[in-house]
């Protein structure tokens, strides 16, 4: 469990720092490499994403410099990095990374991508020996609760900005909006988002109309769509399935009757307006129409306040899952630490078992079976006496917080190393760790 | 045997029945893919028991309680053929509860049969009775689309965001569902009702028109009829198609109902 990270987000540093620090795909692997040979670490992971740069590490001794890593690795001056990033520790480090990869620590709480970029990144380490032992069993875990997460709460299901609302509401009208033609009355910010993002969707043609023509022309040529005479509006319109209406008139420019026109025309087929004008485009009366869908501003805005709500007690249950599940993972992971130990220190005694027994061989000569079962038999007893109080101390200990301790003890004691890496006993730097979320 | 069988696919059908009413108020994606495996088993069974009752005797098949069976079977396969296109178990909402009380029924009890004893043209009956209920099942499973589309229609003009999660799937998909059941239905339909005349005209040497069966089962074709046009050639949809929808469902109950009074069309002895 000495695990240690550090990082910045979207919450804590402006996007001038988050870009310095920012890690192109193709330099992740050098940087991976890096970052896990760094004195006092050993294994490294980096998660670079546009609104996140982390660092992931497991260290020899729960304190290893990692601001040090920053510094070298991007040439940044302490100072100017140091506000902006948060450090964590341990059960903190791993409650960390079970929320980014359940999308609780998003600027977008939810969503799916960062999902995905954290098991790249992993992957990434993974090919290049940086992410062992210790890394694996944090990620496994953490992409088994991102699962759990969004298998048992609603965290990811609903989208919250107007215009993700209104592709929602689309295809709750339509299924699949391939091959859907979208028309535009009123040129305006809003209403060219919102035809984005139904274009991103799939909506094939598009067709502006606006008071003043030549804006109905630039808007249209943005999209590759067809700029339409605002007389033509009631001709035209519905040849659209979706309409996105946004335009200053004072009184409602779609009325009843245009509706049954449409209907008539289009046999029927439904069409969804979304009207964002103030005051509105579309009149009530038409609304009631079958086979007209109508959702004005407010009626947008209920839809993302709802789901906005519905993310915030999602989140609250997610975080509870994440608590249990960062309790379960220390608690094997501190079984599982004594293991090594336990192991090498079985190793190193029987190493030494062997040893003897050849000298003995060397100096007393060929011995008779019947002794030289004898000689077994005596030496492993006393091996296995002796190992007995270490062994079930080692284990009684994992189950408590001194655990580090006793096995750093145990394995000072009998000169154990797990690995040979000697520039590891590099002196820790006492360093303030900062928290800031 | 083929009873016990049905009572066993009759079990497996419970828990669709089950799904059906809880589906109405919350999605379970769990539950749902055990409803479709309960029922593809029940299907299994269904399946074996309708062979058996085959084996038998081809004209056990014209028992009344065999054809509610095989009417069953049927829509439950309308039901599967739509998910695999679509993905989507909400027809089972209608199509569970009808097809369990059908099954139920069958599985009951067993008329004897009486019908088949005195027509020639076997080969005739049994294609009369596939087609006739292919077209049955094809005209419920529509009849069920129209009122999901009431639903769906229902809950995006309330505008309450919430209502709109749930598991029906878009207004367009469940339109298409039930012109197509609509489409599909109505050839059988109507060489259903050709082979039946064949079988009576067979028997009987001629059709008695006012037979209330065959008046019955005219009007219900008539009414089939104007659905496909109306929807062909206006677009109906919605509230209108679901009315003539149910106006086609009743017709069709009316005409099964009229075994009951017919004169030619009898299943039981009199």
């Amino acid at each position: 469990m000495r695990y240690q990270l550090i990082g910045v987000n979207h919450n804590s540093a402006p996007l001038e720092v988050r870009e310095r620090l920012a890690i192109p795909e193709k330099r992740l692997p050098d940087t991976c490499r890096e970052l896990a040979s760094y004195p006092g670490i050993e294994e490294g992971l980096v998660i670079s994403t546009c609104n996140r740069v982390e660092l992931i590490t497991h260290t020899v001794n729960g304190h290893a410099d990692l601001r040090g890593f920053l510094q070298q690795h991007f040439q940044v001056k302490a100072e100017e990095l140091d506000p902006h990033l948060y450090e964590f520790r341990e059960k903190d480090a791993v409650r960390h990374v079970f929320r980014v990869a359940s999308s609780l620590d998003s600027m977008v709480v939810g969503e799916a991508q960062i999902l995905g970029q954290v098991k790249e990144a992993y992957a990434t380490a993974r090919a290049v020996g940086a992410v062992r032992g210790q890394l694996d069993q944090l990620f496994t875990r953490a992409f088994a609760v991102a699962k759990r997460v969004r298998t048992e709460t609603e965290v990811g299901s609903s989208s919250v900005s107007i215009a993700s609302v209104a592709v929602e509401l689309a295809k709750k009208i339509f299924g699949s909006l391939q091959g859907k033609s979208v028309f535009i009355v009123g040129a305006g910010k809003m209403s060219e988002l919102a035809a984005r993002h139904l274009m991103a969707h799939g909506c094939a043609s598009i067709f502006v109309a606006n008071r003043t023509y030549e804006r109905a022309i630039g808007l249209a040529q943005k999209f590759d769509g067809q700029a339409i005479k605002f007389e033509d509006l009631y001709n035209t319109c519905d040849r659209a399935d979706i309409v996105i209406t946004s335009t200053g008139a004072p009184h409602a420019i779609f009325r009843r009757e245009h509706g049954e026109q449409f209907l008539a025309r289009r046999k029927n087929r439904p069409m969804f307006f979304i009207d964002i004008a103030v005051p509105r485009d579309v009149s009530p009366e038409m609304a009631k129409l079958d086979g007209i869908f109508t959702y004005d501003i407010d009626d947008l805005q209920q839809a993302v306040s709802s789901h906005v709500a519905d993310r915030r007690k999602e989140a609250e249950r997610a975080e509870a899952i994440i608590a249990g599940e960062v309790e379960k993972f220390e608690a094997r992971a501190q079984t599982l630490d004594v293991v090594p130990t336990i192991v090498s220190l079985q190793d190193h005694l029987e190493t030494i078992r062997q040893a003897e027994i050849d000298r003995i061989r060397g100096r007393m000569g060929q011995l008779t079976p019947e002794q030289e079962i004898a000689v077994e038999a005596l030496t492993r007893g006393i091996i296995n006496k002796v190992m007995h109080t270490p062994i079930t101390t080692l284990k009684t200990a994992a189950k408590e917080a001194e655990a580090t301790t006793v096995v750093d003890v145990v394995r000072r004691l009998f000169n154990l190393q797990v690995k040979e890496k000697e520039k590891t006993e590099a002196a820790p730097k006492k360093d303030e760790v900062g928290t800031r979320e | 045997m083929s009873l016990i069988w049905l009572r066993f696919a009759l079990g497996c059908y419970l828990i669709g029945l089950v799904y059906a009413f809880v589906a109405l108020n919350r999605t379970s994606d769990l539950f749902s893919r055990i409803a479709l495996h309960a029922a593809s088993l029940g299907m299994v069974f269904h399946f074996v028991s309708l062979v058996e009752a085959f084996v038998h005797g081809p004209a056990v098949l014209a028992s009344v309680h065999n054809a509610e069976s095989l009417l069953a079977f049927l829509s439950m396969t309308f039901f599967l053929i739509i998910y695999t296109i679509y993905q989507t178990t909400s027809p089972g909402v209608v199509v569970f509860p009808i097809v369990f009380f059908l099954t139920f029924v069958a599985a009951v009890d067993q008329q004897p049969v009486l019908l088949a004893s005195f027509v020639q043209h076997k080969g005739w009956l049994i294609a009369h009775i596939i087609l006739i209920f292919t077209g049955y099942a094809a005209l419920l499973l529509s009849f069920g689309a129209s009122l999901l589309y009431l639903l769906q229609e229902r809950r995006l003009k309330s505008k309450n965001p919430t209502s709109l999660i749930g598991f029906l799937p878009a207004l367009e998909v469940i339109d298409q569902i039930g012109y197509r059941s609509l489409l599909l239905g109505f050839p059988f339909m109507t060489l259903g009702l050709i082979t039946g005349s064949v079988v009576a005209m067979s028997a009987y040497g001629h059709v008695d028109f006012l037979d209330p069966k065959i008046l019955l089962s005219v009007l219900m074709w008539v009414v089939y009829m104007i659905m496909v046009f109306t929807r062909w050639n206006s677009g109906w949809r919605g509230r209108r198609a679901a009315f003539l929808a149910t106006c086609a469902f009743v017709a069709a109950l009316a005409a099964w109902a009229a075994n009951y009074f017919s004169a030619i069309h009898r299943f039981a002895a009199s």
